[in-house]
């Protein structure tokens, strides 16, 4: 993969680039309370006593979001501390009722670990190593509401006290395209752990950027840090605005401020948040109504038992185990829902036709990547609800076994997916079905054959391109219905 | 028959449960008692119709045959630091005047569920902080105990817990409750010639009490004597989930288990606690204890807790950087006082309501933690005082293999007159320099009355115990109240 650099006046820079990204953990319950997490409820409808910061609240750490951030340690392959702590991060603002946010600086539950990114799509096997610097868990603030009134802001609660988990990486990438691979990497492991949902649009994950850049081979530049970017295509932009912007500042004659910037995407810039004099002192320190988080070595073994395969381990078995290629096999694991569906959809199929998940895996993955999306997307009155795992591999199955054909199934697929009628019972009464039958096809060919005796001559004179066309008046006085693999063969045969 | 009033917790709960009086004239008496106290300014809310309530569950329970539970028919006063549902609950603070919660601490719960009855909400320094009750936005509380000097200055009650302190020496309650982080039980229970227990850090939730310093806040009970002390604590008591730090033990039966034999017993004198300059009576009283306890049966060695005299500043680095962190959700957004200016933004309505809200020792205070807890002080001051904490812990830790229980003065004085001390904050601070070790220690400490001094104003005794140890602490206690023969009481100058 060819490096990524910025052509400057001076000579070509490297953008460095470091990541914390902010996932909210699925959990019913929040960090420190046992208020709800619902999202899109209505206003300061899920808060509780402890939320709002009531007089004499205290927290109590809610086991399942302390579970969910140790099994995505593990899914990155890093260090578990069993002794951790809560500080208290204070600051002021109308969003965050305790006045502070109870967080880990010092002392973090997850310690050092890494991910293997592909920055190129096509080629997964081409990886490289991101480090991760750690994961703490932290509470989210509440939402203020600026559209609500002429001259008042209203504060919204129902986000504050949601676990977060803040995953820092190392300021190991170079490039846009690494930092989009890594955050589509990351929220892959996420989902598959099931530690978070991954949603960037409702801001259950959101990144800071942290970008600088260098001479190739220089010291580190001055930093910059871009908050809360919530695409990846964002990150990506952040990354080429901020890198560019840099060398400009360096190339004539200033320097870069190490501030936090805030990004506009409707314009793809960054501008000013907040300079390094202005940055708030947070005087962090250990939170005292909270004990030190002890994980017990039973807690740690049911967090490792509960991992899911991960998508790496996977996406090799998929290749190695179900022989499909390296380029079906990243498709189908880069995202839960994906791999879901194709492995209940290739569990069904293979039962259904009595042989093993590795003797049809290609032609399922083929159906779920390409095919079936291909009519879905087609379609605008298609119902979700028909698109069940026993009508795709019955569909499969039938175009398996020869009954249909590539084009059967699709408009198969199609009335399945307007009406929800079964796939076998569409084939039978529509007439969707492909004939097989040798006798009948013969004596069709023999028909065509005799019609058309001149080409007949002129294929058996060498005019080998002529085959096509008898394919296609067989297949034409067949209404489409013959099974094209036994026409062929019949055709050979017959013209010898 | 005695005077209800001049009952205690025990011959109240037993003179309900046996039909001597009902537990509605019970909490009648103490309510005339409240109602002709105003003068001491002990109470910020009297709840008189919530004694009476409270006080009629019991006698329908007793005439149906129930239990009455540990505490019924006893009417108490509760510090107004203590949540309770649908009764304002202030810190002492106008940045809480008129806020009523919506839910009920755990441990005024406890009391209710034991079949104690509220008569109101007691004064105490804001937010907890002081030593003298002088800090609080509703007012001074006064001491019902005068010099015998004819003076009649207005003596301090101590703090924080001075409206429980005035009112239980009174005779307005028979008990009441206290919270106590550096001395806030102890120290006003001496000034006024009544006993109470801070019990071991996480003994009882902190759950709906307004915090001052989380890791130093204790509640505890104060009332006229130890058994009552015992009584009290055990329905105070307790694990509770909602606590992070509370101890997940089972509540040890410390009123079953009072025992002022001391025989087999040792009792530390820690030599650091005797201070230059230290008043010739509180020495004096610490030796008649010295000598009470070899009575009882016990053997007084000498110990040293070499790191003593680094608590005090210690403890006003911890708690103040606690309180800084802990009251910053007081900023005018959610509840309680709201001050916005016209034309004013977030931050100068922050400004604007803190500003009004906070009285000068709770700010003094939020601005020396919120110093120490700054950049590039944080090592030089608060970690600091973190390990001079670990140190003195360890202090205690070392002597407990000498020793089952130390014996020291609660305060190096007696109480002072109102004003005394308001303007050199440090003078007050140093008041609490024997409570202080135990609260960062998370110890269990009492302070008993043990006798008054030339100007008739009461002296109290300070017992240090292991850690879960109440009961060696509330033994100890039980054999000096016995031998000390405190009887004193104020005159009811003000009714």
């Amino acid at each position: 993969m060819s490096e990524y650099r910025i052509q400057g006046a001076t000579g070509e820079w490297e953008v460095v680039i470091g990541l914390e990204v902010h996932a909210q953990v699925t959990s019913q319950a929040k960090l420190f309370s046992g208020a709800a997490t619902a999202f899109g409820a209505e206003p300061n409808t899920q808060v509780s006593l402890v939320d709002a910061a009531m007089p004499g609240m205290l927290p109590v750490p809610n086991r399942e979001c302390i579970r969910q951030a140790v099994r995505t340690g593990m899914a990155i392959d890093a260090q578990i501390n069993k002794w951790s702590r809560f500080d208290r991060k204070n600051y002021f603002y109308a969003d965050l009722p305790q006045g502070y946010q109870i967080s880990q600086l010092y002392h973090p539950l997850v310690g050092e670990g890494y991910l293997d990114i592909a920055p190129d799509d096509k080629d997964p096997e081409n990886t490289k190593r991101i480090g991760v610097e750690r994961i703490h868990v932290e509470q989210d603030a509440g939402k203020l509401m600026h559209d609500q009134h002429p001259t008042m802001s209203y504060v919204d609660l129902n986000r504050s006290g949601v676990a977060l988990m803040e995953i820092v990486s190392k300021p190991d990438m170079r490039s846009p395209a690494e930092a989009g691979a890594y955050v589509r990497k990351l929220r892959s492991i996420l989902r598959y752990v099931g530690s978070c949902d991954g949603n960037m649009e409702e801001g259950s994950m959101r990144a800071d950027v942290n970008v600088s850049v260098r001479k190739p081979g220089d010291e580190f530049g001055t930093r910059t840090e871009t908050k809360n970017v919530n695409s990846v295509r964002f990150v990506m932009q952040v990354i080429e605005y901020e890198a560019n912007r840099q060398v400009d500042v360096i190339e004539n004659g200033g320097t870069v401020d190490q501030e936090t910037r805030l990004f506009d995407p409707d314009t793809g810039t960054t501008r000013t948040m907040r300079s390094k004099e202005d940055a708030h002192d947070y005087r962090y320190f250990p939170d005292p109504d909270l004990l030190p988080l002890e994980l017990d070595d039973a807690f740690i073994a049911e967090c490792r038992d509960s991992l899911p395969e991960l998508p790496d381990a996977k996406r090799h078995r998929y290749e190695n185990g179900l022989g499909l290629t390296a380029y079906n096999a990243n498709q189908l694991t880069a995202d839960v829902d994906v791999y879901q569906r194709f492995e209940a959809i290739l569990a069904a199929t293979a039962e259904k036709v009595g042989k093993a998940e590795k003797d049809v895996a290609t032609q399922v993955a083929n159906w779920v990547l390409s095919v079936a999306p291909g009519v879905k997307n087609a379609l605008d009155d298609a119902d979700e609800g028909n698109d069940t795992t026993a009508a795709n591999a019955a569909i499969i199955a039938l175009s398996a076994a020869g009954t249909v054909s590539g084009g059967q199934a699709k408009e198969i697929y199609e009335i399945v997916l307007k009406t929800g009628r079964e796939p076998d019972e569409i084939a039978e009464t529509e007439g969707l079905k492909q004939t097989s039958d040798t006798g009948a096809i013969e004596a069709v060919v023999d028909e065509v054959l005799a019609n058309n005796a001149d080409k007949v001559e002129e294929y058996r004179g060498g005019k080998d391109k002529l085959f096509g066309f008898f394919v296609g008046q067989t297949m034409k006085a067949m209404k489409g219905k013959g099974n094209p693999a036994i026409v062929n063969e019949i055709l050979k045969a017959k013209l010898g | 028959m005695t005077e209800i009033t001049e009952l205690t917790v025990a011959a109240i709960r037993k003179g309900v449960a046996g039909g001597d009086f009902t537990a509605v004239e019970v909490a009648e008496a103490f309510n005339a008692n409240v109602a002709a106290a105003s003068q001491l300014n002990a109470f910020i809310v009297a709840t008189p119709e919530k004694a009476v309530e409270a006080a009629q569950a019991v006698d329908a329970k007793r005439a149906k045959g129930e239990d009455l539970g540990k505490m019924g028919g006893v009417p108490i006063g509760m510090k107004d630091l203590f949540a309770t549902n649908g009764v304002q609950t202030t810190a002492a603070s106008h940045m809480l005047e008129g806020f009523v919660p919506q839910y009920e601490s755990t441990v005024s719960q406890k009391l209710w569920d034991a079949g104690a009855g509220m008569l109101g909400k007691l004064n105490l320094d804001q937010f907890a902080m002081g030593s003298s009750n002088e800090t609080s936005y509703f007012g001074n509380v006064i001491s019902p105990w005068r010099r015998k000097d004819g003076g009649n200055a207005d003596l301090a009650p101590g703090g924080s817990s001075g409206g429980s302190s005035s009112a239980v020496s009174a005779r307005l309650c028979p008990a009441a409750t206290g919270t106590d982080t550096g001395g806030s039980i102890r120290q006003p229970a001496a000034f006024t010639g009544i006993s109470g227990i801070k019990p071991t850090y996480g003994r009882c939730s902190r759950w709906g009490v307004v915090a001052f310093a989380s890791s130093l806040d204790q509640a505890g009970p104060m009332a006229r004597d130890v058994t009552d002390c015992a009584i009290m604590l055990e329905a105070m008591a307790g694990f509770d989930p909602k606590d992070s730090t509370s101890l997940n033990l089972p509540v040890p039966e410390w009123e079953a288990g009072l025992n002022p034999d001391m025989k087999g017993k040792k009792v530390g004198i820690p030599r650091e606690y005797r201070m230059d300059g230290m008043d010739p009576e509180i020495l004096k009283s610490w030796d008649d204890g010295i000598a009470w306890l070899k009575d009882a049966g016990a053997e007084v060695v000498d110990i040293s807790l070499p790191h003593t005299k680094y608590a005090l500043p210690a403890y006003y680095i911890i708690a103040p950087a606690e309180a800084s962190s802990n009251l910053a959700r007081y900023d005018g957004v959610r509840y309680g006082l709201r001050d916005l200016p016209e034309g004013a933004g977030l931050q100068d309505m922050y400004a604007a309501t803190r500003a009004d809200g906070f009285g000068p020792e709770v700010k003094r205070r939020i601005m020396i933690g919120t110093y120490v807890l700054s950049a590039g002080f944080y090592d030089a001051y608060y970690n600091q005082a973190q390990k001079v904490r670990a140190l003195i812990a360890r202090d205690f830790e070392k002597a407990w293999a000498q020793c089952d229980v130390i014996l020291a003065p609660t305060c190096p004085s007696a109480a002072f007159a109102l004003g005394d001390k308001t303007s050199d904050p440090l003078s007050m601070y140093l008041n609490d320099v024997f409570a202080v070790p135990a609260s960062l220690a998370g110890l269990p400490a009492m302070s008993v009355p043990a006798g008054l001094n030339s100007e008739g104003l009461p002296l109290g005794l300070q017992i240090i115990g292991k850690a879960f140890d109440e009961q060696g602490v509330l033994n100890a206690g039980l054999a000096i109240e016995q031998r000390a023969g405190f009887t004193a009481k104020p005159e009811a100058w003000w009714k």
